[in-house]
């Protein structure tokens, strides 16, 4: 009798389910299909800190060195130290922190920056980001060996392996442990949106409405000073010329109190870009050129404008270096030669040889 | 100086209009003992009320000839023939008077365009909608216009049926249309330490508002049949080169509020917002919103992505990184009068600003123009939604004293946007993200307006 019972209801409970399963595929008839197992390996390439998702393979430090210094140190520098394009890889961690899994140097506010590897508490985070969006202009061009060479030779590099290292999908656990920062993190906040890491219920900060009365004495603490006043450019051109209130001429020193301060200049539509400018900047934006030159900043090669400096007039000399590339006009690090097309080529060259104008 | 100056507009008035002889004395005796002191001795005079004598000027003065010759003489826009509608195929533009409100770049901050930000013209903006043109801009790796019928979404993980959509199918499904704000988590970063930039576009920019439009993400999740027991993480994931990921909580999701969005204010979404296909966190800081989003995996464990174990991490004054710190506290910052502007005369003002909250509505915003001893609430424009920008406006009139003004949020949980001093005696000063401290603007005798933080 009993058994019938639970037999009966687990029956129920069957068709139940079974209805409202079918139910939600009924929902939404003919939206999406089932993705294919070759679909979902084309994409599904992301590392979890336990390591799951992570391709089998292999690589040494020494070969890690041979790629990183062609595709990787012109933006990181050759050891993985420059803070020229982006953030400091390496550097800041001790055999200390090797040893503990805390970086000393994130509690010393005099040292100067926090590497990747000060900061970095899981290797697989290493591993992934490389996999999907290194090098910067080609992302996922490295091979699954590849990926594990760069690894081995950064961890080399921040004395976390020693020289001969070969790096594996066997090994890699074992080296998370030996992670600088393994133990730098923290979960204890009230800024997660759920209770997944069960942490702090409350904010960290207690501020109340106090309405009447409320600061003692109010005194400044930090204003810009006086030499910034026309850093971010002319504030005037960055304010409706119409309203309250208008932009400051930071152009001009500030008036003295009891003057005005100068008024915003009278209001003037600005000249469109020329077209030669706006072919040529789409062109480079197109081939990737702004990824090393900046406009008038130098990142990895010199800004257009000094190129349109050193090189008024010489159309025909600049087309020849944009398809061939070239090193020491402008530095040691080499540009590769370029693959666009010769109009494409000739075009940014008559711009850059005009002046590289807008 | 002295001399009249045609009228044209609201021009500035001569001095003399506006200011008293016994003010400038003072101040030009104070500015004589060093800038730093000039500043704050000008401010604490006006503190502590010192009596105003000067007589309140007319901003728009009758001028000698007996009138404004914009009115006199009829323009020729009066007079003419106006242009014709727009030709067919063409996408309408704002104004050329208004070419000075763009977004920008803050100056050395970044050293490549492609992992860069641009940030919004606060200071110029009305309402609570961002126009999709001027939405702030945070790239990674570069923006890209992707074809949209060659775009998929896939979702796989802790599903019974791992499925993949395209554009068209989603677009087919219940959608829904909310206004929310996103808000990068670096948003006001600079300011940690210091005043480091002058304007509200700079302090605050990296915000935007929008109406987003899209499925809510657990309608398609229940469609692959997701765990949505035991697959208490989502991995997100872009298109793009830098393939961003972030990891988002299944709880949020299941309230329903997080969606895939195509729509942004009645458009499709925009290629440097992720056109054609992005997640929209509400609450939580820009960087989960993933654009160009290709794929969607639910797991058990969270991710520990580049973005959540290298960068987005808060440091601790005990040299502990926070990681995954993701909600926007409550935050508000007053737009007009802001750094970067002249006030053009003493008298009415409407200071007004935005406030919002990662945790739902705004619910009270106050405004001090002390300094932050006293406060007056201000009245909150409608609508005023969960998770997005909340207008608010005061009526004030300036008496041409040195002042300082700051806004004060409150959330519908009682939280109230701290000051520097509270935040900084819990946080430090290194931790970059999540800054939402109050902001003061330092508005001078002479009209200027400057970015300050008080002690």
């Amino acid at each position: 009798m009993f058994k019938l019972r639970n037999a009966f209801l687990a029956t129920a409970l069957i068709a139940l389910l079974g209805t409202a399963g079918a139910q939600v595929d009924a929902k939404y008839p003919g939206v999406g299909r089932a993705a294919t197992a070759k679909e979902v390996a084309a994409w599904d390439i992301d590392v979890r800190p336990d390591f799951k998702g992570l391709p089998a393979g292999s690589g040494t430090v020494a070969k890690g060195q041979d790629i990183w210094e062609s595709k990787c140190a012109q933006c990181h520098g050759i050891f993985g130290e420059s803070g020229e394009v982006f953030s400091p890889l390496v550097g800041g961690v001790t055999p200390e922190d090797i040893k503990k899994g805390r970086v000393a140097n994130l509690m010393n506010a005099a040292y100067p920056g926090r590497t990747t590897f000060m900061k970095v508490p899981t290797l697989s985070t290493i591993w992934d980001y490389i996999n999907r969006a290194m090098p910067w202009t080609a992302p996922k061009s490295l091979t699954t060996d590849e990926v594990y060479s760069v690894v081995a030779f950064l961890l080399n590099l921040n004395g976390i392996v020693p020289d001969d290292f070969t790096l594996s999908d066997k090994n890699i656990r074992e080296v998370q442990g030996r992670m600088p920062n393994r133990n730098g993190m923290t979960t204890q906040h009230a800024l997660w949106p759920g209770n997944e890491f069960g942490g702090a219920a409350k904010p960290d900060t207690r501020n109340v409405a106090c309405m009447k009365d409320c600061a003692p004495e109010v005194k400044l603490a930090s204003f810009l000073p006086e030499f910034a006043r026309n850093a971010h450019g002319n504030l005037a051109e960055q304010n409706r010329a119409v309203g309250a209130q208008h932009g400051a001429d930071t152009t001009r020193p500030e008036a003295k109190a009891g003057t005005p301060a100068p008024a915003a200049a009278p209001v003037a539509p600005k000249p469109e870009a020329s077209s030669a400018g706006k072919t040529a900047m789409g062109l480079l934006q197109k081939n990737g050129c702004t990824a090393c030159h900046g406009v008038t900043n130098k990142i990895v090669g010199p800004g257009f404008a000094d190129v349109a400096k050193k090189h008024a007039g010489k159309a025909d000399y600049l087309t020849g270096k944009i398809k061939s590339g070239g090193s020491g006009v402008w530095g040691d690090i080499p540009m590769p030669p370029q693959t666009l097309s010769d109009a494409e080529a000739k075009t940014i060259a008559a711009w850059l040889a005009s002046g590289a104008g807008k | 100086m002295n001399q009249e100056r045609p009228v044209q507009g609201s021009l500035r008035k001569a001095p003399e209009s506006f200011l008293s002889r016994d003010g400038i004395r003072q101040v030009v005796a104070e500015a004589k003992s060093g800038r730093r002191d000039f500043i704050r001795n000008a401010f604490a005079a006006a503190a502590t009320g010192a009596a105003f004598h000067g007589a309140m000027a007319e901003s728009n003065p009758v001028p000698t000839e007996g009138g404004d010759p914009n009115i006199l003489n009829l323009p020729e826009h009066s007079k003419g023939l106006g242009q014709g509608v727009a030709p067919d195929g063409s996408y309408g533009k704002p104004s050329k008077y208004e070419s000075d409100v763009q977004r920008r770049q803050s100056p050395g901050l970044t050293q490549t365009t492609q992992a860069s930000v641009s940030f919004a013209p606060l200071q110029s903006l009305f309402g609570i909608v961002t126009p999709s043109g001027l939405h702030f801009e945070r790239h990674h790796q570069g923006w890209w216009d992707i074809d949209p019928s060659k775009h998929r979404f896939m979702i796989n993980g802790m599903v019974k049926s791992p499925k993949v959509f395209t554009l068209d199918e989603i677009m087919r499904l219940p959608a829904v249309s909310r206004f929310h704000f996103i808000e990068c988590g670096a948003n006001t970063a600079v300011e940690w330490g210091n005043v480091a930039v002058p304007t509200a576009q700079y302090t605050h920019g990296m915000i935007s508002c929008s109406e987003f439009t899209g499925v809510p993400l657990i309608t398609l999740l229940e469609m692959a049949g997701a765990d949505l027991k035991n697959g208490k993480f989502v991995l997100a994931e872009g298109a793009d080169g830098s393939s961003m990921t972030r990891t988002i909580p299944m709880s949020l999701i299941k309230s329903g509020e997080v969606f895939v969005a195509y729509g942004q204010n009645g458009e499709m979404l925009r290629p440097e917002q992720g056109y054609p296909l992005r997640l929209i966190v509400p609450g939580v800081q820009g960087v989960s919103w993933v654009k160009y989003l290709r794929r969607i995996e639910v797991g058990d464990k969270p991710y520990a992505t580049k973005d959540e174990a290298i960068h987005y991490i808060d440091l601790q004054p005990d040299g502990l990184e926070r990681q995954y710190t993701s909600i926007q506290e409550c935050k508000s910052v007053v737009t007009t009068p802001s750094g970067g502007q002249v006030l053009l005369d003493k008298g009415f003002y409407n200071i007004t600003g935005l406030a919002w909250s990662g945790r739902g509505k705004v619910k009270k915003v106050d405004v001090s123009v002390d300094g932050g001893r006293n406060w007056r609430t201000a009245r909150l424009e409608t609508p005023v939604l969960s998770k997005a920008l909340t207008r608010f406006n005061l009526d004030w009139v300036w008496d041409g004293k040195p002042t300082i003004v700051q806004s004060r949020a409150m959330d519908e949980t009682g939280f109230v946007q701290p000051t520097y001093k509270q935040l900084r005696a819990v946080r430090g000063t290194r931790s970059i993200y999540h800054n939402n401290a109050i902001q003061s603007w330092l508005v001078q005798e002479n009209g200027e307006v400057k970015n300050v933080q008080v002690a």
